[in-house]
């Protein structure tokens, strides 16, 4: 092997790292509002924050197909690994998805069951971020492989680490959504999204917290990556910065902010994916396949680098456009 | 019900019933997302009314379509890895960046512009708009492009070696990758393909109105479009079909033998059989109705001209005979009662009579789903065909699926099943109950537009039009 394909490896590690965290970014919130679609009254308040996300959920869902399309095409043995290792996972976080996706037409077409479409919008969006958390523990805490292939059961996914670790998604989801209809919404909407915004963020802390404490237990490699001198002074920055997030969040919400909210809030799930790659890198299945164990040939990388270095940012120009058209608070006085 | 099923049989039934459901949205929203393109770019071109109308109509349609083919699109782009891990490991190396090239320069377009496309049309200027919906019919076929180049890779694979690990993995150069033997003949037929069924659907909801209401002005403008989609389009569809099939003949003969039901060689020029109940087991057509000689003057336009039999092949790859025999002749058939409609149409429009002969709008709208069925059964057709491989002749579909329990894949097809016949059928409720009421001048824009003021809600928009339907 040499430096070549270690750079292209490292470069694809990090445009898949930068898909999932943009699919979390995105994506997030709007599972968030979901989530948190059963305390909306229903009528003006449910419409609102229906609307505030209509016209982008779609791009958001874009990134979860580049993520898992990306790890297909640069590490098809971690994608091969890893969904047989996480299948019923997958497939309950598919069929979630499907279910929250066609609600936001169905419950504009269908005013008699409109409030079966919000059930299913909600329970979907549960579903969906519940599965999602739940996978990146089943991952965190190990895979069995054989062979260069899933050697475990079909239920080695569930532990209380998992079931941890989906519960922490699902209220690190919910504290975006809240956060994004502070700045999106007015009025009775924003308020309630406010009052909600509190609680979450204090959840979100503990889930944080309690997840990042009992990760570096799983296993001794991710104490001594944590807790090693000299490395230690690194990590240690990394609570440090939640720290400080988390008490310019509380802040803001105080203050009456609305936009530094969403903004500190995105800083705490950032922080939190910055730990779980010191955890994981080099590793893509922990402690079995690293990122060049399951590296497509240079050929297939290099050739996805060139069209992605180039569509990328074109990508983020439009979405960032498609987000500016519809800009400012949405329902009650209209776009600015 | 499956106790007797493995793994591999649960795995191709989810995949088969995954991306058929699948492929439904696809293949109308390629033909209806150009369509609104053309009714828009009419508009802005002649300021008719009636293409404004026509395009708020439809897009109200298509935006349920889209979104059922967004999130059952989703599921495809994990069931590979799921159900199919081993094939993903080996072919993921070719496969895969033409996949991730479709992520990147299709559905980001497709879904970027999507929001402004359906939303946007008091926010951005007519023009700006009108680009928004070029994107997401250039989106759609880009699409198109990059997935049938994967499946066509997997029929006729070319461009590859293959290294230590077993692993399929560019030989060189990726245009013979890209641009591998079937691919040209595939997309162009796919694409035409999709066009017809958005035609179907559009004639037959014109039909349907110009039933009850002959000066519909947006019911005969429809119909009309549509129309001359259905008799320009499937003369040419019949002849791309006809070179895709020497194409196939070419690189895969087992599967046009399959598709002719030719067990036995025809050294003296093959048979046409039109009808009859081909057997794996006995090796024969049993029932059949054959015209002699014109199966070698279709697929090598000389009647004496000999051709292959199954048996000239190791049994073990033959592909499931009665499935491809018959999709095959279930497309082939729906085709030419396409042809026929367009040729009666061409005919009530030079007598002037396209918005009266009430017969000729009947038979459109008996034909509105046959676009659909005519897909299924096409891909049905090739896919099938392809068996008893993934990447054919060279990966074996027994040896590439994930190794999981019969029961988790049992469960997990239960699921979709349940999941993708409630979903989606409600879905295809709603677009039928769109598609009943006639199109009206002053046509509403989809009721959600965010921008709109309190006061008049969205809620408040859908519950008028229930009322006014009351």
């Amino acid at each position: 092997m040499n430096m070549a394909d270690i750079d292209l490896t490292t470069i694809w590690a990090g445009i898949i790292g930068f898909a999932v965290f943009a699919y979390v970014v995105m994506d997030g919130f709007d599972l968030g509002i979901g989530i948190l679609f059963p305390t909306f009254s229903v009528g003006e308040e449910r419409d609102q924050s229906m609307n505030s996300i209509a016209p982008v959920w779609d791009g958001n869902e874009t990134w979860l197909v580049l993520g898992g399309g990306g790890l297909f095409a640069a590490f098809p043995l971690a994608y091969a690994i890893i969904l047989p290792a996480t299948y019923p996972l997958i497939i309950a976080m598919l069929l979630g998805l499907v279910f929250r996706g066609v609600a936001f037409e169905f419950r504009w077409r269908d005013a008699r069951h409109r409030a079966f479409w919000d059930v299913a919008f909600s329970l979907g969006s549960v579903l969906a971020a519940f599965t999602q958390g739940m996978t990146l523990g089943a991952i965190l805490q190990g895979v069995h492989v054989e062979n260069d292939a899933y050697a475990g059961g079909w239920l080695d996914w569930l532990s209380p680490f998992s079931l941890l670790t989906g519960a922490a998604v699902v209220v690190g989801y919910a504290l975006l959504g809240a956060t994004w209809l502070i700045w999106k919404t007015e009025g009775s909407t924003q308020e309630r999204a406010r009052r909600l915004a509190l609680p979450l963020g204090v959840a979100t802390l503990v889930v944080l917290g309690a997840v990042s404490a009992a990760t570096p237990f799983l296993t001794y490699d991710y104490w001594r990556r944590w807790f090693a001198i000299p490395g230690v002074l690194l990590t240690a920055q990394v609570p440090l910065l939640v720290a400080i997030c988390a008490v310019t969040f509380f802040w803001g919400l105080k203050r009456g902010a609305e936009r530094l909210p969403f903004m500190t809030a995105l800083g705490l799930f950032f922080l939190g994916f910055v730990g779980l790659g010191i955890s994981i890198y080099p590793y893509v299945v922990p402690r079995a396949v690293t990122i060049w164990d399951a590296a497509a040939p240079p050929q297939s990388q290099l050739f996805m680098l060139v069209g992605a270095a180039v569509i990328i940012p074109i990508i983020l120009a439009y979405t960032g456009w498609a987000y500016w058209v519809f800009r400012g608070k949405v329902g009650t006085h209209g776009y600015h | 019900m499956f106790e007797n099923l493995d793994a591999v049989i649960l795995a191709r039934a989810q995949f088969a019933f995954t991306v058929s459901f699948h492929f439904i949205f696809p293949a109308f929203s390629i033909g209806t997302a150009s369509y609104l393109m053309v009714l828009e770019g009419l508009w802005l071109k002649t300021g008719n009314g009636v293409y404004a109308n026509l395009y708020r109509y439809w897009l109200k349609i298509f935006a349920i379509a889209f979104g059922m083919g967004v999130v059952s699109g989703v599921v495809m782009s994990y069931q590979f890895g799921t159900n199919w891990s081993v094939f993903s490991t080996k072919a993921g190396p070719v496969i895969g960046p033409l996949m991730a090239y479709e992520v990147l320069t299709a559905f980001f377009l497709e879904a970027g512009f999507l929001g402004v496309m359906l939303f946007g049309m008091n926010k951005v200027g007519k023009r700006l708009h009108f680009f928004a919906t070029c994107m997401v019919a250039l989106g759609t076929l880009i699409s198109a492009t990059w997935i049938i180049s994967v499946n066509s890779w997997m029929q006729t694979p070319a461009g590859y070696a293959i290294n230590e690990k077993g692993q399929f993995v560019p030989a060189g150069s990726w245009l013979p990758i890209i641009f591998n033997p079937s691919f040209p003949y595939r997309l162009v037929h796919t694409v035409i393909g999709a066009y017809l069924t958005t035609a179907m659907v559009v004639g037959a909801v014109g039909a349907w109105h110009l039933l009850r209401d002959r000066a519909n002005l947006g019911a005969r403008k429809m119909f009309s479009m549509a129309m001359w989609m259905a008799a320009l389009l499937t003369p040419i569809q019949i002849f791309v079909g006809d070179a895709h099939g020497l194409n196939t003949l070419e690189h895969q003969p087992a599967k046009v033998l399959a598709m002719e039901g030719h067990y036995e060689p025809s050294p003296n020029g093959a048979s046409l059989i039109l009808f009859g109940l081909p057997s794996n087991e006995t090796a024969e057509v049993h029932y059949k109705l054959e015209v002699p000689q014109l199966g070698s003057l279709i697929l090598k336009h000389d009647p004496n001209a000999p051709l292959p039999g199954l048996s000239d092949f190791p049994r073990d790859q033959w592909p499931p005979v009665p499935i491809v025999f018959w999709s095959f002749r279930i497309m082939v058939g729906l085709g030419f009662a396409m042809l026929g409609l367009g040729l009666w149409s061409l005919l009530a429009r030079w007598r002037g009579a396209l918005y009266d002969w009430s017969w000729l709008h009947r038979a459109s709208i008996a034909l509105g789903p046959s676009g659909f069925v005519a897909v299924l059964a096409g891909w049905v057709t090739t896919e099938v065909g392809r068996q008893p491989f993934t990447v054919y002749g060279l990966l074996r579909t027994s040896e590439s699926h994930s190794p999981l329990d019969a029961a988790a894949v049992a469960t997990s097809l239960i699921a979709f099943i349940v999941v993708y016949f409630s979903a989606f059928g409600a879905g295809t409720y709603y677009m039928l109950r769109m598609m009943a009421k006639p199109p009206q001048a002053g046509e509403p824009e989809p009721p959600k537009i965010p921008q709109r003021a309190a006061g008049i809600t969205p809620a408040a928009a859908v519950a008028t039009s229930t009322e006014r339907k009351a």
